[in-house]
């Protein structure tokens, strides 16, 4: 159906994710999951195979996919960039340290730096509010970050 | 099934369980107002996401009004539709629906057909009280059809539509909350899509979201030119609708004042589409008998069953999700593409008029059918056959521009020679009726009998898919029929399984075939009023002196002076298509 510019063998797993399914349409959201942990995102070639696999409309996919925040198409950084905005992080200046995540990378929430290396999103809480606020960056916590500590946060991924 | 006594604004009344209040309303004659809710009774068509909340009434003992078009009734449930709550609700309700809408009435395409328009009347909404943001998104042009989401108001009629009922799966509900709005895949416009143009979107859509690209200025245009000999054909269900723009009762026929009104309108010939449909069955009907004789002589090469190929949106749909069966649909052009060359390549030159000075303009109850003109493969050096498509709907507004009085018009009759036309071409206009038209030519062809009755009345009706067997003098013939998409879908897998018993297949894309076509006056839903235009369409074959193509006297005068013989070389050329795979369509970028 589409060009496929990702890899056979990729295309593969990938449709052996559908197929453990039982390519049931109904479980479109359940194959998206498992498709995003396995690719990162959900780019529109990824998403035209499990239409197809799945028996159902790519706009019905691309529909679902937009729909729910959780899934995304667009590539996630090398270093995943997580703020904290849960209320204990918020009141001990966690914006501030997502101004200055902003600012430096020069992406907004959401989005992917240039290089590929970093992206930000933010969250709600992760159980560390005595360390507030909380940045996390792949699995490695952050705690008591200030904007002026930020720099440094990135100056350790970028060597 | 259990029945369920209620009351309905202080009447008593009994259904059944499971029954709506906005059902068990309708039968005691109360009506409640809707807006998402969309229902085409006998097709099995509905629309309930009950999201706009315009139906709200009040349910005597729930806190909160309800919803009446997806509230199922209850035991001795007391329902007020009309209370001054529910009237101040429902017109909040609207309110808020208008402040996410441009105010843009008076140049709108829809005004005057808008049920949103027609609500805000009918609530009595003097002032749009709430301002807010509006929601903005950019216009989407295709061949046929526009997509102006900002009128969108997330009723969903035309996601049902587009899938439940056609099953192409072009549109989806996309994002979410204010961002909402109805797109193709990855939000590429409508012409990167699998739509068909069948236009059933366009029909159901209550605001001006949807519209079909509006040809007429090019129609005046060519008209008000004098070098220009324009010539206009009219598509058999467009005179058995025409009238309702005009006030006129749903299955009135207007034939003689179309007629009267385009020759009004300046079109130097008014000629028929129908002409083009006996010639149609001369060429299909004949294909459907060459395929046939084959086959029963043991030529494992014919493909069967033969599936009509009249239709635009039916031809778009194979190409995009079965191109593995490409051989299977005749071959025969569609008859407005048909005209087109009959219309300029033998009237034009018999008359000495130049192909760059000839304009063909079709009147036509279809969206797809502005596509077709418009595919490549129907021009000669850049000129296409068929230059503008109107629809139903556009026709009537140019004759209210022309300030002409269509009521009081006189009845005319089409110019010859290709004006003249059979019953069999006019029932085109129905589910059922290609197929009827081909086994007249084709039975007498085959059995060299006359038929005892022209009319197979079991191929008639709107059931969703037919079947049955014709007895050529011995020799059983098993036709199919569907019409709907969704419907076709079913037969096309079938065909593709190899399980099919059908020597030929009529498929139509729209339900009730062209009479329901996406370019019509607007049913808002009143399934009654295709009903009466398939009545008016049978009406008219009656009517004819002549009732089967093949004794069309300008048919056949049109094969000794010029085409030679059915599935001839020249009818090849000029009468024949091929179609194109279109399933590797991507909405990706290169």
């Amino acid at each position: 159906m589409a060009k496929i510019k990702l890899s056979e063998r990729k295309i593969a797993e990938l449709k052996d994710v559908c197929k453990a399914f039982n390519n049931d349409k109904g479980e479109l959201i359940n194959v998206l999951h498992k498709a995003q942990s396995i690719f990162g995102y959900l780019p529109a070639e990824l998403q035209e195979v499990i239409a197809k696999e799945l028996n159902v409309s790519v706009a019905h996919v691309y529909g679902v996919v937009t729909f729910y925040s959780f899934f995304t198409m667009t590539p996630k950084g090398e270093h995943p960039i997580s703020i904290c905005l849960g209320t204990a992080c918020y009141v001990r200046g966690a914006e501030k340290v997502l101004e200055e995540f902003k600012r430096v990378l020069k992406i907004q929430v959401g989005e992917t730096s240039a290089d590929g290396k970093f992206s930000l999103s933010c969250l709600r809480c992760v159980g560390a509010c005595g360390l507030a606020p909380v940045v996390l960056v792949g699995e490695k916590v952050y705690g008591r970050v200030s904007p002026e500590g930020v720099k440094d946060i990135i100056a350790e991924y970028n060597v | 099934m259990e029945m369920v006594k209620l009351t309905i604004d202080g009447k008593p009344i009994e259904v059944e369980e499971n029954t709506t209040i906005l059902q068990a309303a309708k039968k005691i004659g109360i009506d409640i107002p809707t807006l998402c809710y969309f229902q085409l009774n006998d097709m099995n068509i509905e629309n309930r996401p009950g999201g706009c909340r315009i139906c709200v009434v009040e349910v005597v003992g729930r806190r909160n009004l309800a919803p009446a078009c997806s509230t199922n009734v209850a035991k001795d449930m007391v329902v007020n539709t009309h209370s001054i709550r529910v009237l101040n609700a429902r017109r909040t309700v609207l309110e808020l629906i208008l402040s996410d809408h441009p105010a843009e009435c008076l140049t709108c395409a829809k005004s005057g057909s808008c049920e949103l328009q027609t609500m805000a009347q009918q609530l009595g909404v003097r002032e749009l009280p709430y301002q807010g943001a509006q929601s903005t998104y950019r216009k989407d042009t295709s061949p046929a059809i526009i997509r102006d989401v900002d009128k969108c108001i997330m009723c969903r009629r035309c996601e049902m539509m587009c899938n439940e009922v056609q099953t192409v799966g072009a549109l989806s509900a996309v994002n979410r909350g204010f961002m909402a709005v109805v797109a193709p895949a990855f939000e590429m416009n409508l012409e990167k899509s699998p739509c068909t143009y069948c236009g059933q979107c366009v029909s159901v859509c209550p605001t001006g979201a949807l519209t079909e690209v509006d040809h007429s200025r090019n129609v005046i245009n060519a008209l008000a030119d004098p070098a220009k000999t324009v010539v206009v054909q009219t598509a058999p269900a467009v005179r058995a609708a025409l009238g309702e723009e005009f006030g006129l009762a749903p299955g009135t026929l207007v034939t003689g004042k179309m007629v009267a009104a385009l020759r009004r309108l300046g079109f130097n010939y008014v000629f028929d589409t129908d002409f083009a449909a006996d010639l149609t069955i001369m060429e299909e009907g004949s294909e459907l008998l060459d395929r046939l004789t084959r086959h029963l002589k043991g030529d494992k090469s014919v493909k069967l069953p033969i599936l009509t190929s009249c239709c635009p949106g039916w031809v778009n749909f194979f190409e995009h999700n079965f191109p593995d069966l490409m051989d299977v649909p005749s071959t025969a052009k569609s008859p407005q593409q048909m005209f087109g060359p009959i219309a300029k390549e033998y009237f034009g030159k018999k008359l000495g008029i130049e192909r760059k000075n000839m304009v063909v303009v079709s009147i036509m109850p279809c969206l797809a059918k502005k596509y077709e003109c418009q595919r490549d493969e129907f021009k000669v050096n850049g000129d296409p056959d068929v230059n503008y498509s109107l629809s139903t709907r556009e026709l009537a507004h140019l004759i209210k521009f022309a300030n002409i009085d269509f009521n009081s018009l006189p009845d005319e009759d089409f110019d010859n020679p290709l004006g003249e036309s059979t019953g069999a071409a006019v029932i085109f206009g129905n589910t059922g009726g290609v197929i009827e038209a081909a086994c007249r030519t084709a039975y007498e062809l085959y059995t060299g009998k006359k038929l005892q009755k022209v009319e197979f009345n079991e191929l008639r009706g709107l059931e969703s898919i037919r079947h049955a067997t014709l007895d050529f003098d011995g020799l059983p013939i098993n036709i199919g029929i569907a019409h709907g998409l969704g419907n076709a879908r079913k037969l096309l897998e079938d065909v593709q399984a190899g399980k099919s018993q059908f020597h030929a297949i009529e498929i139509m894309a729209c339900p009730g075939g062209c009479i329901g076509g996406g370019g019509q006056p607007f049913h808002h839903g009143d399934s009654e009023i295709i009903k009466q235009r398939a009545a008016a369409i049978y009406r008219e074959d009656v009517g004819k002196p002549i009732r089967k193509s093949h004794e069309n006297p300008f048919i056949i005068k049109l094969y000794e002076e010029f085409l030679g013989k059915p599935l001839g070389e020249k009818s090849h050329k000029l009468l024949h298509t091929h179609y194109f795979d279109k399933s590797a369509g991507t909405f990706i970028e290169e």
